[in-house]
């Protein structure tokens, strides 16, 4: 506690010497320094999230990374499924580089599908590190017992409950990669988070469920263990093509285009599984984004993605990350770019798709 | 789980881990850190670790435990300080010690009702600690017995304790938590997110009421202003020497009741989803429930003291098995908790369903250093308790700003938007004019607090069972009313019954006078209008969001036939009744000021900081009112504004915050603080 007092003093300090001689920091021209300086990291949403594990791992680790060690606090901004926190950040424009925000598929997905809430534009901001993930689908032990004896046709007669947080969600993947293998689930709304629906599976009130992989890995994997729980599918994830393969953090699960292909209610081509790739792409490839505000000079782009990129060469940057991240690509450079492009694109005809499937299946407008 | 084999050499493993100096060191320095700041009103567990979570990365994990442990564990016991001493809610776990606490401690008994919270506290701190010690390794398949209409039954009985909360006139308490839970409902709906009293343009409004700021509006500003219209001292008598002794005797002869109350404590905890909010409610109506005296509740009886404080601490070790075993957070606080656990070490711990398996000695360490936090943070409080009770012989004039400060400050914390001051104002309105005309807050709170899992837990068990009964007619019937179930509704059935039999005895707002026919008449009908307004707007809502129509248009209809019976019998009835009860008549000789000029101050505050930012306004406002209102020297007014803003701002820099700018910071690039 001492040493935040100290070095916000500093900052003070900092600030107060900045105003008598100028923007002397940003002088020498090789970047930024950000010595005494506190970076702010806006997360839209609440402590308990994926997104605050995902920030709280990387805040200790940038403020090693920068120049200047700046002291890295996350700030949580919950409200509106994320967009009130994009929003707040849409506002701000480059100042000094102390302030990044954190966006995930929930801040993708409503600007995506063209949500009112929205007034925000990715393409005003500056990315510097994109971060991916899986899911996997997951059912309890009978009933995987009767798919493996009867095929995925013993399932089409179950009523399916299904623990969701809302349809317009990251959970709009696992609903309709279910809708087009022709299961009947009952999304049933209102969870507050994967956790509270994981445990609805538990009381056995949920039948089917999907965690993203690192919940998957201290949440369900346990359970598979005791063998209340048996994994389905995994959506897969892009190779250097772009094509969707087996999740590398799950070899052994079929990726969600094996198990449609083998399905005979579902397609791997047509409007339904372009829609659906294009929103997998959107949501879990590149899920969760670090930006710059609108305005950054390349300076500071730079620095960012010279600290994200030294975190990600660390040595021992497996050992510390698998627990808690998975092995997912993480995107800095370029590279990020090109995730930021395909995440916050997708084709008419898909977003099309998924609006009015939305409309007509669970009444959700979008106006 | 072999008890033997497994259980008991982890507990004596983790009794060895814990006892090393350095471990029992970082212990005592969370313990202090988590006093001090849940001295303060409106900051809570979730402040505290936040301040924490920078430091836990790669931290040795025994250290890191210590220092969270110890800081989450006392938090609970030293909210209790503003509970009684002020009146104010120290943190949503203390919000029923207000009822009693507080009329002790003007009857200059602060010091007896301090150390009676304090033995309490401290006895379910350890009961839970020991609770958990057996319970943990069979905890899992009892916690997943609680499924939706278990959890449902839950709130519902959380809900029946509006029955013994609600007043001399019980509908008046029911329209009062029906007005609570339409409030709780606000933003956008959990089923179909459709939006309730909010637009797309009132973004605020689209979240809802967050708790901190509603239970600060509802008791802390009444009680605030009340106070300081009357411009003395809290207690006007002085502190009883010694009180302290008078507490822990007090506890000792209630001990069943603490018993009682503690397991209470835990078992509410232990359920995920219900959160500790109500723990206190719940505590305190069974208290009152099973007394044999209720004449002295709400005037200061001690028992409404010890009944809450026993179940609040009790809940941190309940509320610690749905975090360690299923890795769910049963409160905000649990929830950094969490991350912060994830953060220790090499990550190794795992919170979630492999915790027992894997890191069982961790898992007992947890249990007790909950233990032994709990009995630091209590020596602690009962040594400074003589000390701070003195607080209630100042002159509540020099008291209120500097209170005043810190809970706009703690609500800014909410959602860090200037609307947060603008909500604590408003409700504030609204809390001042309840206890003015004798509606019942506390039945108010439950309301707002069980709204949100009501209407959930009301959609989801109703589309599972709905799922259910199309498998089969027998197997729906099973899921709704299974034995826990119907044990609940029984007890329920029960708790009501006492309650409505009991509650003309409970005056959770002391006597009130009743005064002219005319105001309580106009503030009913306000009442009605906004529960109007909230009907017509939630029935509105077009059919595919059915799911989240249903429970505001329920509560709003109910809430409307109360209404309505109220104007009856006001028509009706002389104005002598409690019907017309109105504490400005009562209190007519007492207030030496008038109610808009004290509110004034505030609203100058609200619209300084608006325009100029909260530092410039908030030191304004304190030399201003220290100045005039209190009638204090220059210097003396310039050296207490220094003081206090010096003071928030060490605050804020430690918690890393930022203050509420106003229009002036959208023109000008200004230093912190002033940002």
């Amino acid at each position: 506690m001492i040493n935040t007092i100290t070095k916000r003093s500093a900052a003070l300090f900092a600030g107060a010497s900045a105003l008598c001689f100028g923007t002397a920091a940003l002088a020498d021209g090789h970047g930024l320094d950000l010595s005494g300086e506190t970076v702010e990291w806006i997360i839209p949403f609440s402590e308990t999230g994926g997104s605050a594990r995902w920030a709280n791992f990387y805040a200790p680790l940038l403020s090693e990374a920068l120049p200047g060690n700046p002291t890295v606090v996350v700030t949580f901004m919950p409200g509106a499924g994320s967009t009130t926190g994009a929003n707040h950040f849409q506002g701000l424009e480059y100042e000094d580089g102390t302030t990044i925000f954190g966006s995930s598929g929930s801040t993708q997905f409503p600007y995506l599908l063209n949500d009112p809430r929205v007034r925000y534009e990715y393409g005003d901001w500056n990315v510097v590190l994109a971060s991916g993930t899986g899911g996997v689908v997951y059912l309890p032990a009978d009933l995987a017992t009767a798919m493996e004896n009867g095929g995925i046709d013993a399932l089409m007669d179950e009523n399916f409950i299904y623990g969701s947080q809302g349809a317009t969600r990251l959970d709009l993947v696992p609903l309709l990669a279910w809708e087009m293998l022709g299961l009947d689930v009952e999304p049933v709304f209102g969870i507050e988070g994967r956790g509270d629906g994981r445990l609805m599976f538990e009381r056995g009130e949920a039948n089917i469920d999907y965690q993203t992989s690192s919940s998957y890995l201290s949440g369900v994997a346990p359970l598979v263990e005791a063998g209340t729980a048996v994994p389905w599918f995994s959506f897969g994830a892009l190779d250097a093509d772009g094509n969707i393969v087996r999740d590398p953090t799950f070899p052994d699960m079929p990726s969600f285009a094996e198990v449609c292909e083998a399905a005979p209610a579902c397609e791997t081509s047509g409007p339904a599984w372009d829609a659906w790739e294009a929103f997998f792409v959107a949501g879990f490839p590149a899920q969760k984004m670090v930006f710059l505000p609108a305005g950054a000079p390349q300076e500071a782009i730079d620095t960012y993605t010279q600290a994200f990129a030294a975190i990600t060469e660390r040595a021992d940057f497996e050992e510390i990350s698998v627990a808690r991240l998975g092995i997912y690509p993480q995107l800095t450079g370029d590279a990020a770019q090109t995730a930021l492009e395909s995440a916050t694109v997708v084709p008419e005809e898909a977003s099309d798709f998924v609006i009015n499937w939305l409309g007509e299946r669970y009444g959700v407008v979008l106006q | 789980m072999d008890l033997f084999a497994d259980a008991l050499p982890a507990l004596s493993d983790a009794f060895g881990m814990i006892l090393q100096f350095q471990v029992l060191g970082f212990l005592i320095l969370g313990v202090v850190m988590g006093l001090c700041i849940g001295v303060f009103p409106g900051l809570g567990g979730i402040a505290g670790l936040s301040l924490l979570l920078p430091f836990m990365f790669g931290m040795e994990p025994l250290l890191g435990l210590a220092l969270m442990v110890g800081m989450v564990a006392v938090v609970p016991t030293s909210d209790t300080f503003a509970s009684v001493l002020m009146g104010i809610p120290g943190s949503s776990a203390s919000q029923a010690t207000v009822l009693d606490g507080f009329p002790l401690a003007k009857k200059g008994q602060a010091a007896r009702a301090l150390s009676a919270a304090f033995a309490s506290s401290l006895f379910g701190g350890v009961l839970g600690a020991t609770f958990l010690t057996f319970f943990i390794l069979a905890a899992r398949p009892i916690v997943l017995l609680f499924q939706t209409p278990e959890l449902l039954m839950v709130t519902i009985f959380g809900l029946s304790m509006v029955g013994i909360l609600a007043g001399r006139v019980a509908i008046k308490g029911i329209v009062a938590a029906g007005l609570g839970l339409l409030i709780g409902t606000i933003g956008e709906g959990s089923s179909a997110g459709a939006l309730r009293m909010s637009t797309f343009d009132t973004p605020y409004l689209m979240d809802g009421f967050k708790l901190v700021i509603v239970g600060l509006a509802i008791f802390a500003i009444p009680e605030i202003i009340a106070l300081l219209r009357q411009d003395k001292a809290i207690s006007d008598r002085q502190v009883l020497g010694g009180g302290w002794m008078t507490g822990i005797k007090d506890w000792w002869s209630n001990i069943w009741l603490s018993v009682r109350c503690s397991l209470i404590g835990v078992a509410v905890g232990v359920i995920p989803g219900l959160g500790g909010s109500v723990v206190d409610w719940i505590a305190y109506g069974h208290t009152v429930q099973t007394a044999k005296d209720r004449s002295q509740f709400g005037k200061g009886d001690i028992r409404g003291v010890i009944g809450p404080e026993s179940s609040n601490n009790a809940k941190e070790g309940g509320g610690l098995v749905p975090t360690l075993l299923f890795g769910i957070p049963g409160s905000g606080s649990m929830a950094i908790f969490i991350s912060g656990v994830a953060l220790l070490g090499t990550g190794q711990i795992e919170v979630g369903p492999s915790m027992i398996n894997n890191n069982l000695n961790f898992t007992y360490a947890i249990v007790w250093l909950l233990a032994l936090a709990n009995v630091v943070g209590t020596i602690i409080c009962i040594i400074a308790s003589g000390g701070i009770a003195r607080l209630t012989n100042i002159r509540f004039a020099l008291l209120a700003p500097f209170l005043f400060m810190i809970i706009a400050f703690a609500a800014f914390q909410s959602r860090q938007s200037i609307w947060d001051l603008v909500a604590l104002f408003g409700i504030g309105i609204l809390g001042i004019m309840m206890r003015r005309f004798d509606w019942s807050r506390p039945a108010f709170l439950i309301g707002f607090v069980l709204a949100s899992p009501a209407e959930r837990y009301t959609n989801q068990a109703f589309q599972i069972a709905r799922s259910r009964f199309r498998r089969g007619f027998d197997e729906g019937l099973d899921y709704i009313f299974s034995p826990i179930v119907i044990v609940l509704i029984v007890i329920t059935v029960l708790s009501i019954y006492v309650g409505l039999k009991q509650a003309k005895n409970i005056q959770a707002e002391g006597d009130v006078n009743s005064g002219g026919k005319r105001a309580p008449l106009v503030f009913l009908l306000a009442i009605t209008a906004y529960i109007g307004l909230a009907y017509w707007n939630a029935a509105a809502i077009p059919d595919y969001a059915q799911m989240d129509r249903v429970f505001p248009v329920f509560v709003a209809t109910v809430s409307l036939i109360g209404c309505a019976v109220l104007l009856v019998q006001m028509r009706l009835q002389p104005e002598t009744t409690p019907l017309f009860a109105d504490r400005e008549v009562e209190d007519r000789d007492v207030n030496t000021y008038g109610l808009w000029p004290t509110m004034g101050w505030f609203a100058a505050l609200l619209i300084g900081t608006a325009l100029f930012g909260f530092i410039l306004s908030l030191a304004g406002f304190l030399f201003c009112f220290i100045r005039y209102r209190a009638g204090k020297s220059v210097g003396f007014a310039a050296i207490y504004t220094a003081v206090g803003i010096a003071f928030i701002c060490a605050m804020a820099a430690s918690l890393n915050r930022d203050f509420p700018p106003g229009l002036l910071q959208s023109f000008f690039d200004l230093p912190w603080p002033l940002t």
